[in-house]
This record gives structure tokens, sequence and C-alpha cells, in this order.
């Protein structure tokens, strides 16, 4: 298979997971004819009818309430949120319902499904169309949270959401639907939730991420050892949540340091979690205070200060520089 | 021509077949045997007295708060009684009298008092009764019928999913989003609007400035009827309709059943701050429970006799369920650990870990308290 973008790897998963199970289907605002504003739904509706892909009134709380009811009834919905500014309309059926009809019926059903959303900042949008808030879904019990950071793993990450026996919010970084490349195997992929990922070994410093902001962080990453001779060493979260504390926790005992690096509002959020648990698993082995590099507590700005809000890779190594100094 | 009048080929019914005085309309009248005449007739009392129970054993203190259904016990069996074992039945939280008619009724009392004794236990449904438990978000399970009605549709059953709100719910987006999505894809759900005139202290009047709650329907191109929800005959009758309608592949019905609650919003209400007595003793006349047992007199279905023994009967079986309700609640008294299950299919190695924590404080407080 050539190389590809995330977009065409998410559409990869949609087109092989509808392929092999009758009973997924998707639905959402714009995802049929148009194949979804994104195009991550293409080809969809000519290849398996209206009955399986559903252009849907804009609603996205029945959007999201009936998925809820098809996958109690044994259907798998992947529905689209067509931004993640959108999912409030719908947030109170996730909490309210999919999070909890497991626990409320004790067992005697289930939501499989999926939300699809296209979030983060860094791609000149309107309002409403470059928020970061993975911590609403994150603390919420009964969902799973995740967002991947490329193409090979955006489709392995969404064919296990697929899957999976739980509801599952699953975050796209827009900004990078189309930024890069990657050899896609045509095989099957999977990829277990809640498990984090080394993704560069290291023994200086513990630089941890997920979704877009994997970009800047690697940088980071490659910019220390260039400059500093420092060899960091960086983790992707995958999940939000489940959040799997044990890989970080135990990168950080080896390293003494920790930098966490994401685009939400700094307070309350995954990094203020992250921080948490490494203060509770790894505090003995800490050199220096652990470096937040995270969004500001404002409303994203629009597009003429965006870059500005954004961390990126200079913002992460002076933070890197600062812990390294302590 | 720049004004035209768009004709709409739908308009809206009120349905009355057996009025408050007794009076039948014998054209109307609906062709139900005796068998399910009794059944339905059954299932109103029972829950009418096991509605009394709930509501001493929570003056006692010994169920928490619960939503009593005092009224509108012809709108929930005359419409649940058109549901075959394998259709969905989706309530919102006053839906005892469905609840009573669907499964083994003296199993459903006792999973509604241990949800209203709090244990989440009595979430459970078995496994040949496919509705879903109680939604307490006022609206929000209408969206849920209209996905398992297209998950009915999608693999070409017969099926009908039946959902439960209220007046209030009427204004919630929610129902209107599912009115809307139920229209489009054309699945096949009922809608029954229970009209009891309250949202807790907000009457009617106060939901919406329309004339009917039925006409809701035909903004998204559904029929839309208005039953006398006091009156079992058309209640049955109308939801015979609805129904078969649905079973058809003629899509969604909306119903609107005006009734009353006669009671409590729940049992922390105190409905003398926003209606007078007048008020209910003028709905108390229309007593679907009276009228339909006024009908089977009239039929000779039923004499004070059989009535006797048959609320001596319900009693006996509201007194099992009691007892069994209890007996469990005792056992399930020391299963704190299980609100860490059924969160996830499987449970999270940090969610392990909480429970652990928690076994732990158990036990040492267990501990500190024989050495207390």
């Amino acid at each position: 298979m050539p190389k590809q973008t995330m977009v065409e790897a998410l559409n990869t998963a949609l087109h092989q997971e509808m392929g092999q199970d009758e009973d997924v289907v998707v639905l959402g605002e714009d995802v049929g004819v148009d194949g979804g504003v994104f195009r991550v739904s293409e080809g969809l509706l000519e290849e398996y009818g209206e009955r399986r892909v559903m252009d849907t009134p804009l609603a996205e709380s029945a959007i999201v309430g009936t998925s809820i009811g098809m996958a109690i009834y044994g259907l798998r919905p992947v529905c689209e949120i067509q931004f993640s500014g959108f999912t409030y309309f719908a947030f109170h059926q996730l909490e309210s319902h999919a999070a909890r009809i497991r626990w409320r019926s004790r067992g005697s059903y289930h939501a499989p499904m999926v939300i699809r959303t296209p979030y983060a900042a860094g791609v000149r949008a309107l309002e409403h169309h470059s928020e970061s808030r993975e911590a609403y879904y994150g603390h919420t019990p009964g969902l799973k949270m995740v967002i991947p950071s490329g193409p090979r793993m955006a489709r392995a990450l969404l064919v296990s959401a697929i899957r999976d026996p739980d509801p599952v919010v699953f975050f796209e970084p827009k900004s990078i639907y189309r930024a890069f490349r990657e050899e896609v195997p045509e095989e099957e992929e999977t990829l277990p939730l809640g498990e984090a990922q080394v993704v560069r070994e290291g023994g200086d410093i513990t630089l941890i991420s997920y979704g877009a902001m994997m970009q800047p962080t690697q940088e980071a990453a490659e910019m220390l050892a260039e400059e500093d001779g420092v060899e960091a060493e960086v983790i992707d979260l995958v999940s939000v949540s489940p959040l799997d504390h044990d890989t970080f926790a135990e990168s950080v005992r080896k390293t003494g340091r920790a930098v966490i690096v994401n685009e939400a509002p700094r307070s309350f959020g995954a990094a203020a979690e992250i921080t948490t648990r490494l203060v509770e698993k790894s505090f003995w082995y800490l050199q220096a205070p652990i470096q937040r590099v995270t969004g500001f507590d404002v409303i994203v700005p629009m597009f003429a200060y965006e870059q500005a809000y954004l961390p990126d890779a200079r913002r992460v190594v002076r933070a890197a520089r600062d812990a390294l100094s302590a | 021509m720049p004004r035209e009048v768009i004709e709409l080929e739908q308009q809206i019914e009120h349905l009355s077949i057996l009025d408050e005085n007794g009076q039948l309309d014998d054209d109307l009248e609906p062709d139900i045997d005796e068998a399910t005449l009794l059944a339905m007739h059954r299932t109103m009392l029972l829950a009418r007295r096991f509605d009394e129970r709930m509501l001493s054993l929570q003056r006692q203190g010994r169920i928490g708060t619960f939503a009593p259904v005092k009224g509108q016990e012809a709108a929930q069996v005359g419409t649940a009684a058109h549901l075959d074992q394998d259709d969905w039945m989706i309530p919102s939280f006053r839906e005892t009298a469905v609840a009573l008619w669907r499964g083994d009724a003296t199993k459903s009392m006792v999973n509604l008092l241990l949800v209203n004794g709090g244990f989440f236990q009595g979430g459970r449904m078995p496994p040949e009764q496919r509705d879903l438990p109680i939604a307490v978000p006022v609206g929000s399970q209408t969206v849920h019928a209209v996905g398992i009605g297209y998950g009915m549709k999608y693999r070409d059953t017969n099926q009908v999913a039946m959902v439960y709100f209220g007046d209030g719910a009427t204004s919630e987006g929610d129902s209107h989003e599912a009115l809307n999505f139920a229209g489009v894809f054309q699945t096949p759900v009922v809608f029954v609007c229970q009209n009891n005139q309250y949202a807790i202290s907000v009457p009617r009047e106060r939901q919406s400035h329309a004339k009917t709650l039925a006409q809701k329907a035909l903004a998204y191109g559904l029929p839309g009827l208005q039953v006398d929800g006091n009156d079992i005959l058309a209640v049955y009758a109308a939801a015979q309709e609805a129904v078969a309608r649905a079973r058809e592949g003629g899509g969604p019905t909306l119903l609107e059943c005006v009734t009353y609650r006669l009671s409590l919003h729940t049992t922390a209400d105190d409905p003398t701050r926003y209606r007078d007595e007048e008020e209910v003793e003028k709905w108390e006349q229309r007593d679907p429970l009276d009228r339909f047992q006024s009908y089977l007199k009239e039929k000779e279905l039923l004499d004070e006799d059989d009535l006797d023994a048959l609320e001596e009967e319900l009693a006996d079986q509201i007194q099992e369920a009691v007892d069994e309700a209890e007996s469990q609640m005792d056992a399930l008294g020391d299963e704190t650990l299980s609100m860490f299950e059924h969160i996830y299919a499987e449970m999270p190695p940090y969610l392990q870990q909480q429970r652990d924590y928690l076994a732990a404080e158990l036990d040492q407080r267990e501990k500190e308290g024989a050495n207390a």
C-alpha cells in the first residue's frame, strides 16, 4: 500500500472495518455524499449504501443518542461530529448515557460505539474549530478517550476503537490530517487502547505528549540531542483514558526529569493529571520540578495569534533545559 | 401569487371512547379479548397498589426517592399492551405500570424496589426482556429509541420500539431531535407522550404555547394523535394503530395521552405549592382505574367478589416482592466494591488500584470498629 496521510489511513480503517463487519455503520453530518468535510468517510456511501452510511440531520445530540440506541441494539456505530467544538451539544448523551448504560443495567446492555471528531488548533480555522478538550472525556468514567499522532497509528487505533466493547471518543488531530505520510500496511493492524508508547528512548529526560503535539515534542527531542547532547525519552500517550501511568512513571524513574506537552488549557487538564501521577508514582526519583508546556487558560485565539498560543519545539526545549539545569 | 396556502394532509384528532361518566362509544369500542382486558386491569390495579406501598416504604425510610405513577396507569398499560416479547420499551422514570406489564411483575417490583432502595443492581434486565433501565435526564431517552428502531429496520425485523416521556420532555431539545430523526429515517418507533399536566410544578401551558402536544408531529411529517389518556379503551385503540403502522414499515407516530399525575412528582415534592385540591378532585373523577372497573363490571367481567379476591392476591404478590427485595438488599449491603464493576468491559489497572484502596479502607474500618 502506498504511503498514506492520516485522512487516508482513517478512511482505510473505515473501509476495512465496514467490509469485515456488517454491523459497523457510519453516521453524521456530511459523511455520505460529501465523504465528510475532511473526506475521512470518502467512498463509503458508494460502497456500502445509505443503509450503512447515513447523512443525518444537523443535530449532534441525536447523532450520539441514536448511536447509543444502535449500539445497545447490537450495531457498531461510528459517528462523526464534524468538529470537536460541536461535541458539547452531545456531551450530555455521552456523559449521561453512553458512559453509563453498562453500569446502569449491570452489564445487561453496553454501548460499543466510536465518536470520531477532529480537534485541536493550527489550521487557521474559525472560532469553535480549534479546541483541545480531551479532559472532559477523560474525566468521565465509562468513556475511553484516544488520540492518534500519525497515519499508521490512526488506522490501527480506529480499528481497535471500533472493535472495543466500550464507547470511545476518538479525537483526530486535524492539523496533521495531511501534514505527512506514512507506510500503512495493507494487512490488519490493531493497537490496544490504554497503552502508551515509548517512541524514542533516552536516559536524560522524559517528554510526554500525544496527538498533534507529538510533532513539536519529537522535534524538541532532536534539537536537544543535536544542540545539547541530551537524550530525551519520548512517550506518546495514545490514550488519555484509560491513562497508562506505568509507562511514563517508569521512564521518569529512569530519567528523573519530565516535560509534559499538550495544547489544552493548562488548568485541570491531562497534563495536570499526568503530573499528579508522576508525583504519586515517581516522586522519590524526581531530580527537578515537572515542567508543563501547554496551551493557556484562554479561548484559543483566532489565527492571527494562534501560533503563539500553541506549544512548539522551542518552548519544549526551553522547558527541558529548565528541568535539566534544576 | 405571492401568498399561497400550503395544504397539509395531516390533522390532529382527539380520541375518547369511554368517557368519565362511563358513556361508551359503541362504534369505537375496540375488540379486546377478555383475557387481555382482565390482564390490563390486573396490571393497572397492581401498579396502583404497589405505588401506595412504595410511598409508605419511602415514608418509613426503607427506600429512597421514587416517582409515583398514580393516575397514569391507563396511558401506560394501554400502550404497552401492544408490545410483543421481542419489542423494546424505553422508559423515562415513571413507567411502573409498563414495567409490571412487560416483565414478570414480581421481579419487576423487586428491581424497582432495589433501584429506589439505593441499589443499582435493580437496573439488571433479564435477557428475554428487551427494555432499557429508567432514564432520569428528561427527554434524553427518546433518541435512544430512534437508534434502537434503526437497528430493527437495519436487521429487517418487524419489531417496534416504544418510548415513554412526559409533557415537560417535549420542551427538551432531544425530543425534537428524536422526532425529527425518526421521521427522516422512518424508524419503527411509537412515541408515547404522557401529558400529565405538570413538569414538577410547571403546568403544561408553560411548556408550549401549542394547543396540543400531538400537533408537534405535523412539523416532522409524522402522524400525531391525542387521546384521553385516562380512557384505557382509547389509549389501547390509538396505540394499536400506531404499533401496527410501525410494524408494517409505516414509520413513527406521536401519541399524546392526556392524563394527570394524581400523586407527587417524586416523594420529594409538595404539590400543594402549585395546584389546588379542587383541580385534583376534578381529575380524581376521571380516575382511569375507576373508569375501567365500571366498564368491566358493565361487561360482567368483574364483580365485587372478584375484585376483593384480586386485591388480596395482589397484596400477597406485593408482599412477596417487598420481602424478596429487602432480603436482596440485606445481602447486597456488603457488596460495596461492586461500584467498580461495569464501568468498562474490563477494569483498567488504575481502577483496580482504586478498588483495592477502598477494599483496604473498608477492612481497616471493620477492624477499628471491632476494637472500638
